[in-house]
């Protein structure tokens, strides 16, 4: 281009379509990217995709379920509707959106042009890719030469002996350990990456306690993965082993033993609770202070309570086993261990009180979702503490109960906060921002859908409406619950419709946002929106946690206070 | 205050951080750590619960000798990285080919160990719990090792083509760390298998 205005000889339109990149070249280099920009939005465009699938899903079931001795679904197709939403949502939505939001933001946030291995994280992404449609695959392929069964049926913890050959015939186990396997390796890449990044490429005077929260929380979110993904793909080794090597790991006949498999694999599926919604506390200790107009109450404090977390929920997976039978010893144990997990996380609730306290408060889109998020993931850790009383648990383990917990820490904690973080960084990522008057369509609809599926399912739940099944009789007490909970599920899907046709509508005609829309303090918001691929052209120096503070009020510095 | 950020300069140029090569392999070792942990777990939680034979205690015997020569793979491969650092690649050529021996040499022992106990001793992965856990535990050291010699040898190939030189210290350097890792995983699974699990 600069040769082409040099040169006054080629005709300028011709420069011009040279400019417009044709689509086949787009998508080569969308493919053959490495730039951690690109990655982190295909990474989050992945995780939507597979949301709107898994949530179709969920709808489905909730369909299935709003009356009883409905027959609009059969029962091993229920099976296999809770089972692929069950590991679709953790697995291929969760976890992506997570490492998408990663990718994004932690180079800008500490000043650097890159993630620390590029090709590494493109590896990450497409190695993730093929495991989500692997998994989605064996709705075709699963029968293999047996001709039984299709997609997995056998619930996102796929409990042994029902994984074994004997019971789980065909290949559908196996598509879903493979696929598993294989986005897990995507997520160690990226955990890997961010801990380096973090470690060995921040700017000058970023030091560890000058770095933002976001960056903190996401330091040990990476940290927790690289530790606790290895004992899910071990245990995942032993099965495949078990199933085609004929080994004997969960053969219960021979010895083996089922409990061993729930050990494996909680010892995986506790901490990724913690992998799950600390990113949503990241999300949220980054947007509460921007829209309170404060910085962020016991900055010290905070870090401390999230590193606190990153080790106690090591020890706390046995409180999903309550009912199996262990010892006094190890239900006390672990009962106690998980109450104290609340300790940190109460510490949290009240630093982002804190900073609210007091606070100019701009009810924006991204502080709506964060409040809400605030209260229902409140919700969500007083019933966690409740299932924490182990004699308690034996009463409500795998009750619907159980459910309404796990769906307010998920979505009530982290899907409110995702989209709070959606709408507070979409326009540095497309320059637009989202229309606020959408937004606040999108927010309340959910909001009430939300809530309207999932509270009444605790009242479900403690009148002994079991997980998993796939009809109910009549006159049990929980019809009218579930048809609340369906009810629900038309308000969701409609604020689905609201966020999706905002990202549209504000790509098309959104306004434009500037650098810095938000007024805010940390180092993304000081690059152009969006950012050019070497995101800084001077890597910038910083001397207090919000270096824009700094920039912006130069008579009175955060620095002189830190 | 507008000069705000020239006094940090003496600070900034002291600015420094850890190698990316470093954190990346300590993390990737962790991970793998945590891998390993798992299959020990399961080795020593599965001890004795075999319903049928072969039992361990009848059939195992310690690898001394394979394990002796591994374990020295780890003193010949830092004498290969020191002779790399004085910039004599004669002798980094060598003692990397030596570590390779060795490493070759630990392999085929495990392979004849595996040979004897499959075809003479009816022992495989089915038999029984044993089975189970000594050939995952076992098998999953070895394809470490294998990596490892793979990437020895690669580097060894490039090395008698003069294509390794001291810029690539570090790579020298993060190659031996794994090496060092394989070596200390198999004191674990030695222990593990023919000490306690006996």
């Amino acid at each position: 281009m600069p040769a082409s205005s040099l040169n006054p000889a080629v005709p300028i339109p011709q420069a011009a379509a040279a400019e417009r990149p044709s689509i086949p070249s787009i998508l080569h280099e969308w493919v053959t990217t490495t730039d951690h920009k690109r990655l982190g939005l295909m990474y989050i465009m992945a995780g939507l995709l597979f949301f709107v699938i898994s949530g179709c899903m969920a709808a489905l079931i909730r369909v299935q379920l709003a009356f009883p001795n409905n027959d609009f679904l059969p029962p091993q197709m229920f099976n296999r509707m809770f089972t692929m939403h069950g590991t679709a949502m953790v697995f291929l939505v969760g976890m992506p959106i997570i490492a998408g939001l990663m990718n994004y933001l932690v180079p800008l946030m500490i000043g650097a042009r890159d993630m620390a291995f590029p090709r590494l994280n493109a590896f990450g992404f497409w190695i993730f890719l093929f495991g989500g449609g692997l998994l989605y695959f064996s709705y075709l392929a699963a029968p293999g030469l047996s001709g039984a069964g299709s997609a997995p049926d056998v619930g996102w913890f796929a409990y042994s002996p029902l994984t074994g050959k004997a019971f789980s015939r065909g290949h559908s186990t196996d598509y879903w350990i493979l696929s598993i396997m294989i986005s897990g390796i995507g997520s160690i890449a990226s955990a890997i990456n961010v801990i380096v990044t973090v470690i060995t490429m921040r700017c000058r005077g970023m030091t560890l306690m000058k770095m933002p929260m976001f960056v903190w929380i996401v330091l040990v979110v990476a940290y927790l993965i690289v530790i606790v993904l290895p004992p899910l793909t071990a245990a995942q080794i032993m099965l495949l082993l078990d199933r085609f090597l004929g080994a004997k790991f969960f053969d219960t006949q021979a010895g083996g033993s089922a409990v061993l498999w729930q050990h494996f694999f909680w010892i995986f599926g506790h901490p990724e609770v913690y992998v799950l919604i600390l990113p949503g506390f990241a999300v949220a200790t980054e947007i509460i202070p921007v829209f309170s107009r404060k910085p962020i109450f016991g900055y010290a404090v905070m870090v401390g309570a999230s590193v606190m977390i990153g080790f106690i929920s090591l020890g706390v997976w046995a409180h999903h086993m309550f009912t199996i039978g262990m010892s006094a010893m190890s239900n006390t144990f672990f009962a106690t261990s998980t109450m104290l997990v609340g300790i940190p996380t109460g510490i949290k609730l009240f630093n982002w009180l804190g900073t609210m306290w007091g606070g100019k408060i701009r009810f924006k889109t991204p502080m709506l979702f964060c409040v809400a998020f605030l209260f229902q993931f409140l919700c969500a850790g007083l019933t966690g503490i409740m299932l924490a009383v182990a004699p308690f648990d034996w009463q409500l383990s795998d009750s619907y109960f159980v459910v309404a917990h796990f769906h307010y820490v998920l979505i009530g904690g982290l899907l409110f906060t995702i989209f709070g973080a959606i709408y507070y960084w979409f326009p540095k990522a497309t320059g637009k921002l989202l229309s606020e008057k959408l937004g606040k369509w999108h927010f309340w609809v959910f909001l009430i859908g939300f809530n309207l599926t999932f509270g009444p399912l605790h009242i479900a739940g403690i009148l002994g409406m079991p997980r998993r099944i796939y009809t109910y009789d009549v006159g049990r007490g929980w019809d009218v619950w579930n048809l609340l909970a369906s009810i629900g599920v038309i308000f969701q899907a409609v604020g689905i419709l609201f966020f999706v046709g905002n990202i549209l509508w504000s790509l098309w005609k959104g306004k434009k946002a500037g650098d810095d829309p938000w007024d805010a303090w940390t180092l993304e918001w000081s690059t152009t929106s969006p950012p050019p691929p070497y995101n800084f052209e001077v890597l910038p120096e910083v001397r207090s946690r919000r270096p824009l503070w700094d920039l912006k009020h130069p008579t009175d510095p955060d620095w002189k206070y830190e | 205050m507008a000069a705000a950020s020239s006094p940090t300069i003496s600070a900034a140029a002291e600015w420094k951080l850890p190698s990316k090569r470093k954190v990346g392999l300590i993390c990737l070792l962790a991970t793998e750590s945590a891998l390993f942990t798992i299959f020990v777990v399961a080795y020593l939680f599965y001890l004795g619960k075999s319903l049928n034979g072969p039992y361990p205690k009848d059939i195992l015997s310690p690898p001394w000798l394979a394990s002796v020569a591994l374990l020295s793979s780890s003193v010949t491969v830092v004498l290969a990285e020191r002779a790399f650092l004085r910039g004599n690649l004669g002798r980094f050529k060598l003692m990397l080919f030596v570590t390779i021996a060795l490493g070759v040499f630990f392999l085929g022992a495990t392979a004849l160990e595996w040979k004897r106990l499959i075809t003479h001793d009816q022992f495989t992965i089915s038999s029984n719990l044993a089975g189970s856990t000594y050939y995952s535990l076992v098998g999953l050291h070895a394809s470490h090792v294998v990596i490892g010699l793979l990437l020895l040898s690669l580097v060894w190939v490039l090395s008698l083509a003069n294509w390794v030189g001291p810029e690539q210290h570090e790579r020298v350097e993060m190659l031996s760390w794994y090496w060092h890792f394989v070596d200390a995983i198999w004191i674990v699974v030695f222990t593990v298998v023919y000490i306690l699990g006996r």
